[in-house]
This record gives C-alpha cells, structure tokens and sequence, in this order.
C-alpha cells in the first residue's frame, strides 16, 4: 500500500508538471491570413523534428484572431562572450525569426530557428545574408534545458524510480509487484538473449550498460510517438552520445587478442597486414559507433515524417476527397504506420543494444583459435577431455 | 517543366539518383536475407528463434548502410 500510494502521488506530480501551462500572448499569424498549406506543412514538420527551447503543446485563435500558442518555457543557459547567463525562455515570447532580443546584462540573444544567437557587442538588431543566416551574431555555448534534455531527465528518473523499486523488492525476497513484473521479463529478456550469447563470460560487467542503454531508447522512442511527447531519439546528438559511450566501453575493454586481430592480423601475408590494421581501425573507431548512431537517428526520424505526412494528407487532400473522406484516408494510413513505429521503437532499441553487445563481445572474446584442433581434412577435432567423459 | 526549374533539380540528380540506387541495393539485400532467413526457419523451425536474431542483426547492419547513404545523398 505504501509503495502504491507513494507512486501515485510520483505520477500525480509528473502530471502537474505537464499540465501546467503558460500562454504566450505574442501576435501570431492572424487567422483568415493567407497560408501556403504545403509551405506550412513542412515548417510544421522540420519544427517537430528539432529539439526547441520550450514545450509548445498547441496553438489557438482567440475572437479577434490573434495566435495563441500554449506551453511552457524552459530554463535557457548560455555560457557566452560576457559569461553565464540564465533566464527562462518565455522571454523570448515564441519567437523563432529573431525579432525578440532578450537584453541580459551587456549581452543581447535573439532565437533563430530553434537556435539561440548572441548578438555581436553594439548591435541591437540580428542582420541576415541572402541566405538567411545571422550575420552579426554569434552562437554561445548553449547549456539550457531544452525539450529533449528535460525528456532525458524526466525518463532517467523514472527509470531510476522503477529500477531501484525493482531492485529492493528483489534485496527484500519479494516477487516484483506493479510494474516491475513488466520490467522482470525483459530485464530477463536482455541478459539472457542479448548480453549473454553475444558477450561470453564477461557479460555480468556489460548488462547494466546494455538494460540502460535498452530501456533509455525504448522508453524514449514510445514517448516520442505519444501526443505531447518530445522527439528525444531523432536528435543526432542523443544517438551519437550513445554510440560513443558504446565506443569507449568496447575500446577500453579490449583485450590484447582484440588489438592484436586488428592492428596485425595473423595469419595472412605480412605485405596486406598494415593495411587491413588501417581498414580495421576505421571500421572499429568511426564506422561502427557511425552505422550505431545513424541507424537510430534515421530510424526515428524517417518514422516521424511519415507519420505527420500521413496526417498532413488529411489536409492536403481536403478538395479532392472532402473532409470526411480525407480524415478517413489519413486517419486509416497514419494508424496503421504508427502500429509499425511502436514495432520499430522496440526493434530498434533492441538492435542498438544487440549490437553494442556484438562490439563488446568482439573486443572481450578469447583467443580459441590456437586451441582448436583440426584433423587433416580441416575437420575440428573434439576437445580431448569431452571424447574421453563422453566414452566413459 | 520550366528551364529554370530544370536549372535548380539537376545539380541534385546525381545526389538523387545515387540515393535511390543505394535504397534499391538495401532492398535486393533486405530481400535476400528475409527469403534466406524464411527458408531456413521452415527447414529447422526450432531454429526459428537462433536465425530471427541473425536475420536482424544483418538487416539492421544493412539498413545502417542504406540510411547513411540516404543522409550523406539527400
């Protein structure tokens, strides 16, 4: 009882956070203005997929017309040319054209497509080249807690509320309760399908790398499909975080049989060996953690666009097939692939551990091909000790 | 088609079409390992598990290929 009521005052809060809102009252688009649906669409879309600086969750029109975009900000950290600056991103009202500057001590910010500049010293005002980029500005060092970081924190704590719950009540002899009889299975699950065969001996070193790794992209995959949700697992910069802590886990735990097999591969003609060590050392420190975090990253991405481009049909083909029949066509194919996203989010949270695991696995694996024995025909011969407790 | 649309795709056809080249290979490969992994399973169908996971571990190497060349293309 104790641990039920206390999880349910956890989500009431999770709730509370979520639900409270602030309204910005910036002068959006007026309503009855001129739009260019397509144009609109994809602004729509690329804005999805970028992380942001605030939590927009929808957009009104009041009586008069004017926009009204519900939210609510996050903290803005910036570390720029006059030092470390906070504020909370509701000062910018919305803004994402650069036109709000954001006057803190001697320096100026303005946010530009998601992103936020620091105007250079005396200017008042963000200038643009005719290709649209910000000529007298600067990025800072941007450390603010933008939607995909404040994802990333939300997740890491629930998953550490949900993780150590499980582990006590295993400390204390009890079945898991709740939850944790979801998270026992595929806890199980990963230990025994994927760290286990694809790891050896070792892999009791690895697993709480690979169930965080695991639960951390599966849990954020499905969040990013939910209503509200934010797109943390197509940001490259999250996936490429992972593929380098998969990086250095397997490049710090290589054996020497690992380097040896990689910088001076035995058993080929001396001439090719420097040059395989060359291809394997590419294959092994950029292409691998590149393919891990690309995969991700594209995975999720491409699932995004063709889920809201299915939306979009509902309203891209409103004059061909009426309102009615458009929503049917669109509702119908966007089910249908979101079906399949909540496949991929698992499928791909699955391979990413599967193959941190094989990369693990390959630079902890023994040497056993001196042990080998082979008859003349290339035949492996059985151990000795196995034919000898076999015949007895 | 207007000249001067004409002039503003066909920087980007190689691009395109390298693209889409790259997506036709990861099809034909795709295919050759799901009909390889389908034959396996109805040949040894206690396999079924061992061959679903190796079946996925390529597909996915594969599909990493793909959408590498479809980014660095597109």
């Amino acid at each position: 009882m104790k641990i039920a009521s206390k999880s349910i005052s956890f989500l009431t809060l999770v709730l509370v956070l979520l639900t409270s809102f602030s309204v910005y009252g910036k002068d959006g688009a007026k309503k009855g203005d001129p739009v260019n649906t397509r144009t609109e669409i994809n602004e729509y879309i690329q804005h999805h997929l970028k992380d942001s600086h605030d939590f927009h969750l929808f957009s009104t029109f009041d009586d008069n017309g004017v926009e009204h975009h519900w939210g609510f900000p996050l903290p803005v950290m910036l570390w720029g040319e006059n030092g470390f600056t906070a504020f909370m991103s509701s000062e910018f009202h919305h803004d994402d054209d650069g036109t709000v500057v954001v006057e803190k001590g001697d320096s100026r910010f303005v946010k530009l497509h998601s992103r936020i500049y620091e105007l250079n010293a005396g200017e008042t005002a963000v200038q643009f080249d005719e290709e649209h980029h910000a000529v007298n500005a600067s990025k800072p060092f941007d450390l603010s807690i933008t939607k995909s970081v404040f994802g990333i924190l939300l997740i890491g704590l629930l998953m550490l509320f949900w993780f150590s719950r499980l582990a006590r009540q295993y400390k204390n002899k009890q079945v898991p309760t709740g939850f944790g009889r979801v998270l026992e299975p595929l806890v199980v699950y990963v230990r025994d399908e994927i760290a286990k065969p694809n790891i050896g001996e070792s892999y009791r070193k690895f697993t709480g790398y690979l169930l965080t790794v695991f639960f951390f992209i599966w849990i954020l995959n499905l969040v990013g499909l939910m209503p509200f949700g934010f797109n943390v697992t197509g940001q490259i910069a999250v996936t490429a975080a992972l593929a380098v802590i998969t990086l250095v886990i397997y490049v710090f735990s290589g054996n020497k049989h690992f380097w040896g097999h990689m910088l001076w591969m035995p058993g080929i003609p001396y001439v090719f060996r420097p040059l395989l060590g060359i291809i394997e050392l590419i294959g092994t420190l950029v292409i691998k953690p590149f393919s891990l975090l690309v995969r991700l990253f594209a995975n999720i991405t491409a699932g995004h666009t063709v889920v809201m481009s299915l939306v979009a049909v509902g309203i891209l083909m409103q004059e061909s097939l009426s309102a009615t029949g458009s929503t049917i066509v669109s509702l119908f194919l966007s089910l249908f692939i979101m079906l399949i996203e909540v496949l991929v989010a698992f499928l791909q949270a699955y391979i990413f551990t599967t193959l941190s695991a094989l990369f693990i696995g390959m630079a902890v694996a023994d040497d056993h091909h001196d042990e080998e024995l082979h008859d003349e025909l290339g035949e492996e011969i059985e151990d000795t000790e196995v034919i000898r407790k076999n015949f007895t | 088609m207007s000249l001067a649309l004409v002039q503003e795709v066909a920087p980007m056809f190689p691009n395109l079409v390298g693209a889409g080249l790259v997506v036709i290979g990861g099809g034909i490969g795709l295919g050759k390992i799901g009909g390889a992994a389908m034959e396996g399973i109805a040949r040894q169908p206690e396999a079924a598990g061992k061959i679903q996971t190796a079946m996925i571990i390529v597909a996915a190497l594969l599909e990493g290929l793909a959408f590498g060349a479809l980014i660095l293309g597109a």
